[in-house]
């Protein structure tokens, strides 16, 4: 199965840096194409907000997609490093298992929802419920996000630039939290921590991961995490569920 | 004379029907502990259900088939609407999702080895899919659940069909609760958590939200799998007409029908038995959902929640389900609630045939625990055996009730063949009054 029309030219590397255009090709074809490389390069053109485009890919390739996207791009993501010219709609790179998406605009709701592993980054905005049963997916977003961001979040780290809207990290597991602005309110069993030095290191290494330069400094940010007093059901805490 | 005076005087001891003495009990325990109940199994009140309906059987104008001898079909095809592969299972009876954590890994080997022997599928649960269960089943649906513990898409690609739940009848609306003692290692590993923490399961999907939305979800799902797997949803029954015709809009091959009946591992005793609907109501409103879509028959119902024996399986089919499935039924099959566990159920305040902490990790017959003692009690290969030999005997029952009817094939099962015991059953399941032509609330929604 391929795509009509997929145009196909030489890179400096030698690689193959195929373009593929959702207005002449369906979105089946589109992901088949993109499901079945093991390698190479690819550009998506018109995307038109298009939902599950480049979900489910397993080859150690790259894609760029030139626009906006729908739901759930990138969803179940392995290995491929994924970058989104535009704006992703819910889900972007919900349960990825490694590799790398990229957002340079704004992401809507659940973005890197239950994700288990690789790095997503966003440089806009993201909405509400980043992270949402996150599993160990590190999430950089350089802008500022919105409310029950890392709600029952079990592992992985969010890194947020900018402020948090209400409930952060409501009944989290061990999922860690660093955010540089301001946050509206923390959920049910997360607190503020210290941040000790191997936070640093961290955060560190998941600013440098994303791109961010040595004008981030880790000082300016807060670490939040689990209290860990929700973690047995115990009729004392009736109050916070 | 005496004694006979003082009966006179003295009425005998009288039970409440309000307050009986359960009912006081419960109370009692409430007062003391300052927290609901919480149990495993399904709704134990008496409910409406497949026991008030009666097949005719064959007269004048119906032909029986003779037994043993003439050709009864029982296979059914799952996921014809979409799916590139769709899955064939020669009986009208699978098994329904019960997850490695709930149940011990030995549970659903034999699980596995029972419904494979059978010709039909079992199913994953919450914590995802383990190598042991893949291996002992020749079809395996894979649960994609609001917690997606364990949830990985390789997982999805080596499973037969994708089964997306919404909900179940023990408690629809409900998430779940797997209590810290049955946290092993293990398990911990599979849900990313610390071992012998209380893990949440989620009532809601993390990622979507509501019936558009799900159709979205499900192209997702489709493109990940390439259209080749039938795919699922699984609701729990409340309104089953809206929610079969959203499942229907939002591109299910397969709508999967959970009524109250339906076993949970662990669910507040409350939710269990006073939410949702009988799986006797559930049915046609299903069935006309998919009938006034032309979908009867193209978008497959699977219909479970107390399924016992061939006849409630029959009667299910004549109702106009494709299949049925089975979870606590399966359970009992391999051993739960087996009085030679007496002793140890008194042990722990039970007694065999009531044994519904499944959540504690106590069970003595080794299926609802992580306990490695208790867990050996429990052999694949026998209780696999134990299984098929339940399912072999269901299918034999509902064939027997099919060719009194005069059916070539169990899906001949029609609402026709069927009378009502009482006026509540008949409402219920839309046939008639035994003896009378009165189906109560007949063309009504």
């Amino acid at each position: 199965m391929t795509a009509s029309n997929p145009k196909s030219t030489p890179t400096a590397d030698g690689k193959r840096n195929t373009t593929l255009d959702l207005a002449a090709s369906s979105l089946r074809d589109i992901n088949e194409i993109l499901q079945s490389a093991e390698g190479g390069e690819f550009r998506v053109v018109n995307p038109r907000g298009a939902h599950a485009l480049a979900a489910g890919l397993e080859g150690d390739v790259d894609v760029t997609i030139d626009g906006h996207v729908g739901y759930y791009c990138g969803g179940m993501n392995k290995k491929a490093r994924i970058s989104i010219n535009g704006n992703a709609g819910t889900g972007v790179a919900e349960n990825m298992m490694s590799g790398r998406v990229h957002v340079r605009g704004d992401a809507s709701q659940s973005a890197g929802a239950t994700g288990c592993g690789g790095l997503l980054v966003i440089d806009g905005n993201a909405s509400a419920r980043l992270g949402i049963s996150l599993r160990g997916l590190d999430i950089v977003v350089r802008g500022s996000i919105g409310h029950m961001a890392a709600f029952m979040a079990q592992a992985g780290n969010i890194v947020v630039l900018g402020d948090a809207g209400e409930a952060l990290g409501d009944s989290i597991y061990e999922a860690r939290l660093y955010v540089r602005g301001k946050v509206a309110s923390l959920g049910a069993d997360c607190v503020q921590k210290e941040m000790r030095d191997e936070h640093r290191r961290d955060l560190r290494r998941l600013l440098d991961a994303a791109g961010c330069g040595p004008e981030v400094l880790v000082d300016d940010f807060k670490r939040y995490g689990s209290a860990r007093r929700l973690y047995h059901f115990h009729i004392d805490n009736i109050g916070s569920y | 004379m005496s004694a006979d005076k003082d009966r006179w005087i003295h009425t005998p001891p009288r039970e409440s029907a309000t307050f009986d003495r359960h009912t006081i009990a419960e109370i009692h325990r409430a007062a003391a502990t300052g927290i609901y109940d919480i149990r495993g199994f399904g709704a134990k009140r008496k409910l409406p259900h497949f026991d008030d309906l009666l097949f005719l059987g064959a007269s004048i104008s119906r032909y029986p088939l003779e037994g043993y001898r003439e050709k009864c079909g029982t296979n059914v095809v799952l996921g014809t609407r979409y799916a590139k592969t769709p899955i064939e299972i020669k009986i009208p009876i699978t098994i329904a999702g019960m997850s490695f954590g709930s149940l011990s890994a030995p549970a659903k080997e034999a699980l596995g080895r029972g419904a494979s022997a059978a010709g039909t599928s079992t199913t994953t649960g919450d914590g995802g899919m383990t190598e042991e269960e893949r291996a002992a089943s020749t079809l395996l649906v894979y649960q994609y659940l609001p917690s997606r513990y364990g949830m990985d898409p390789d997982q999805i690609r080596k499973a037969d069909a994708i089964e997306i739940v919404i909900g179940q009848g023990a408690k629809p609306g409900g998430g779940g609760m797997l209590l810290g003692q049955k946290i092993s290692d293990r398990v911990a590993k599979m849900r990313t958590l610390p071992a012998g923490i209380d893990q949440r399961s989620a009532c809601r999907h993390p990622d979507w939200t509501g019936p558009d939305d799900l159709e979205i979800k499900i192209l997702e799902l489709r493109e990940i799998t390439k259209w080749e797997k039938p795919i699922y949803v699984k609701v729990g029954a409340a309104r089953p007409y809206y929610d079969t015709a959203l499942a229907v809009k939002a591109g299910a091959d397969v709508v999967v029908l959970d009524g109250m009946q339906g076993g949970t591992a662990a669910t507040q005793d409350v939710f269990i038995e006073h939410c949702g609907l009988p799986t006797l109501a559930a049915i046609r409103p299903a069935v006309k959902a998919l009938t006034e879509l032309d979908m009867h028959r193209k978008v497959q119902l699977i219909v479970s929640g107390g399924i016992r024996n061939g006849a409630d399986v029959a009667k299910a089919l004549a109702l106009g389900a494709d299949a049925v499935s089975i979870g606590t039924a399966a359970l009992i099959a391999l051993g739960d609630n087996h009085p030679r566990w007496e002793e140890e159920y008194a042990k722990i305040g039970t007694t065999a045939g009531c044994f519904d902490d499944w959540h504690e990790g106590r069970d003595p017959a080794g299926i609802t625990t992580q306990d490695p003692e208790l867990t050996k009690r429990l052999d694949p290969v026998e209780g696999g055996r134990r299984l098929a030999n339940f399912l072999s005997v269901m299918t034999l029952e509902c064939q027997t009730i099919a060719r009194a009817n005069g059916k070539s094939h169990v899906h001949n099962l029609e609402p026709e063949d069927l009378v009502a015991l009482t006026i509540e059953a008949a409402a219920m399941a839309q046939v008639p009054l035994a003896g009378t032509d009165w189906i109560p609330g007949a063309n009504s929604r």
